[in-house]
């Protein structure tokens, strides 16, 4: 269709008194500029009509734009009060609304919640609090879970546990090795630049030992399996939610938290300190590499100096930190994954609310222990 | 049609009571004022159109969601208001063949119908192996014990998951569209051996369809649920409610008719 082609309407009293028409002319067609909706009814309103019968006798060229124009028409008059007839429709269009009119639209609650910004940024605090509830709640059954496993009632299976070990410890290694490493070199370099001004470039080692023991060992592994093993979980846990694998599960009275969530909670618990351990031992090897080859500080005297300031204690923090982030992502996973919805696309959102879940928390629990640890004097 | 459609025949006992149940997601009312029976061994269909709350209430029947209002007797116990570890105990009488089967993709088939044996009884690894292999046998997959459900047809898979559902013997088999994804000729097939099943093992089957051939086939009686007027409109047996159906939506349902 050649484009400048319009639609266009005018309102004009009905002869003899019987209400008022609504002419349609020009070209009605899903690549004509068709008038807003709006503006016929204002243009009703402003004439004082309370009837008034839509005239499609004139128009020119029309498709699914015509009938699709009068459906939402006819339902914004009668929410303004105006019942609106229609006169000389084609029989398609005539037919097509008779289709789409037989089943009346659903009302009641339900749906896409439009709203506004402050209704938006409400329901977002509200959401924040209501996790915060989920997460505790879910954390509470965790430890109930636990003691059903410790009195023998649990319905985990050792083989599900061992299957969920080696599956976040032996296959998470070499993505932990490659940032482990950088984060140590990242840390050393980053050091030595700063510390060459002040010609204290030996005080690398401090800051990679403590750096990596402390902080950058746990967390940053906390975020790798934040990213790899929570998004798996909620992934995995969903799919059994939209396969309905789980009401399965509540049917026969087997309950999902001991028979999915504890195997895992367990495995991560005791993989992430093993795999902090680790980390810490690539990262300070990454430092090591800087020291010698940029500084020039060979590794008896880095490794001396790191352990005259870093103490076990320092080591011992990150184990408890990664015992913790372990929990944590493998609960936020979990979590996130029986609150799957339905439909595929429910299993991506989990996985990127779960990984969004269990990042924050790492963060905000890193925190609260570096602030008690400070408290402690440890 | 009266205000309740509970069953006037006083001599047959019922398994299943469902007295006031409303049934609604937050504010939206799915269906209301439901009342009826189960008669202990009948195989007993929900029925309507798509949307008119069939599988909703299959899911308050089974206790997957609770209701909003009234209560579900299991032989006389109150599964609404039963403490959990009573609500476990109940369910332990179930058997439940989900829409798509829903077996337990990461185990095998033998696994799948072994896991509630070994959850609920204390039998050794060789009798739950033995029965595992008869409740395979009796839908038909003797021989399938290794096989993963990704590995096997659509139709195996349900007949899989009804073996996994009589595991335990179940005192009622619940059925979510058990027709649902296969063709006409598996379709058949899994009616036989449902019906079979009620035969030797006696047991109450709670069915939820909208397939016209499976209801003829295996139904003793059918509730029909209206998405319109949010309740249940018609209950009897279903070739008495296609002779003489009580309202236009039971009719134009059972004769295969578009409004």
């Amino acid at each position: 269709m050649p484009r400048g082609e319009e639609a266009s309407f005018s309102v004009e009293e009905a002869p003899g008194g019987g209400g008022h028409r609504v002419v349609l002319s020009g070209v009605w067609t899903l690549e004509a500029a068709l008038p807003p909706v709006a503006r016929v009814v204002e243009r009703l309103r402003a004439a004082g009509a309370e009837r008034a019968c839509v005239d499609s006798g004139s128009v020119d060229r029309y498709d699914s734009a015509l009938p699709a124009f009068l459906f939402e028409l006819a339902a914004a008059g009668k929410r303004g009060g105006i019942e609106l007839t229609e006169d000389g429709l084609p029989g398609d269009v005539t037919r097509m609304l008779a289709i789409a009119r037989s089943v009346p639209a659903r009302g009641g609650g339900g749906g896409a919640d439009p709203g506004g910004a402050v209704a938006r940024f409400g329901r977002m605090i509200v959401e924040f609090f209501r996790a915060a509830a989920d997460l505790l709640r879910f954390f509470g059954r965790g430890i109930a879970a636990t003691g059903e496993l410790l009195t023998g009632r649990s319905a985990m299976r050792v083989r599900d546990l061992t299957d969920v070990f080696v599956g976040v410890t032996v296959a998470a290694l070499p993505i932990v090795s490659l940032i482990s490493l950088l984060v140590g070199l990242i840390i050393a370099f980053l050091g030595a630049v700063v510390l060459r001004q002040f010609a204290a470039e030996f005080a690398v080692a401090y800051l990679v030992g403590y750096g990596m023991l402390r902080e950058m060992g746990a967390v940053m592994t906390g975020v790798i399996m934040a990213g790899r093993t929570g998004a798996g979980f909620a992934a995995e846990l969903g799919s059994m939610r939209v396969n309905e694998e789980i009401d399965a599960l509540e049917t026969f009275g087997i309950r999902p938290f001991g028979f999915l969530v504890l195997p895992r909670v367990i495995a991560l618990s005791v993989a992430m300190p093993l795999l902090t351990v680790y980390a810490n031992v690539v990262g300070i090897f990454g430092g090591y590499l800087v020291s010698e080859f940029m500084i020039g500080i060979p590794a008896p005297i880095f490794f001396e100096e790191m352990v005259r300031v870093v103490g076990i204690n320092d080591f011992w923090l990150g184990v408890f930190k990664g015992y913790v982030f372990g929990i944590v992502v493998a609960l936020s996973g979990c979590l996130r994954g029986l609150q799957c919805g339905s439909g595929a696309g429910a299993v991506g959102i989990a996985a990127t609310r779960a990984v969004v879940l269990g990042i924050t928390l790492i963060i905000v629990c890193n925190a609260i222990i570096d602030w008690a640890a400070a408290a402690l004097g440890i | 049609m009266g205000a309740t459609m509970q069953s006037n025949d006083a001599q047959a006992a019922a398994a299943v009571r469902v007295s006031g149940l409303r049934l609604a997601y937050d504010d939206f009312l799915v269906l209301d004022g439901l009342d009826f029976e189960i008669r202990r061994g009948e195989i007993f269909a929900i029925v309507g159109g798509s949307g008119c709350g069939k599988s909703t209430l299959l899911k308050h029947l089974i206790g997957l969601r609770d209701p909003a209002a009234g209560s579900i007797f299991f032989g006389g116990e109150d599964f609404v208001k039963a403490s959990e570890s009573d609500r476990r105990r109940i369910q332990r009488r179930f058997g439940v063949l989900y829409q798509q089967g829903a077996l337990w993709s990461s185990m095998t088939l033998a696994e799948n119908v072994a896991l509630p044996l070994e959850t609920y009884t204390r039998l050794k690894a060789a009798r739950i192996r033995q029965i595992v292999a008869f409740k395979l046998a009796l839908v038909g997959l003797a021989g399938f014990e290794a096989f993963y459900p990704a590995q096997i047809s659509g139709g195996m898979r349900k007949r899989a998951a009804l073996a996994r559902a009589i595991a335990l013997d179940p005192d009622i088999l619940f059925f979510d569209e058990p027709s649902a994804g296969l063709d006409p000729v598996t379709s058949r097939r899994l009616d036989k051996t449902i019906l079979q099943l009620r035969e030797s093992l006696g047991t109450t089957v709670v069915l939820v369809t909208h397939e016209l051939e499976s209801l003829f086939t295996l139904a003793d009686r059918a509730l029909f649920l209206d998405a319109e007027q949010k309740r249940a409109t018609a209950l009897g047996s279903p070739s008495a409610l296609r002779n003489d159906p009580p309202n236009d939506v039971v009719a134009a349902f059972l004769r295969r008719e578009a409004d």
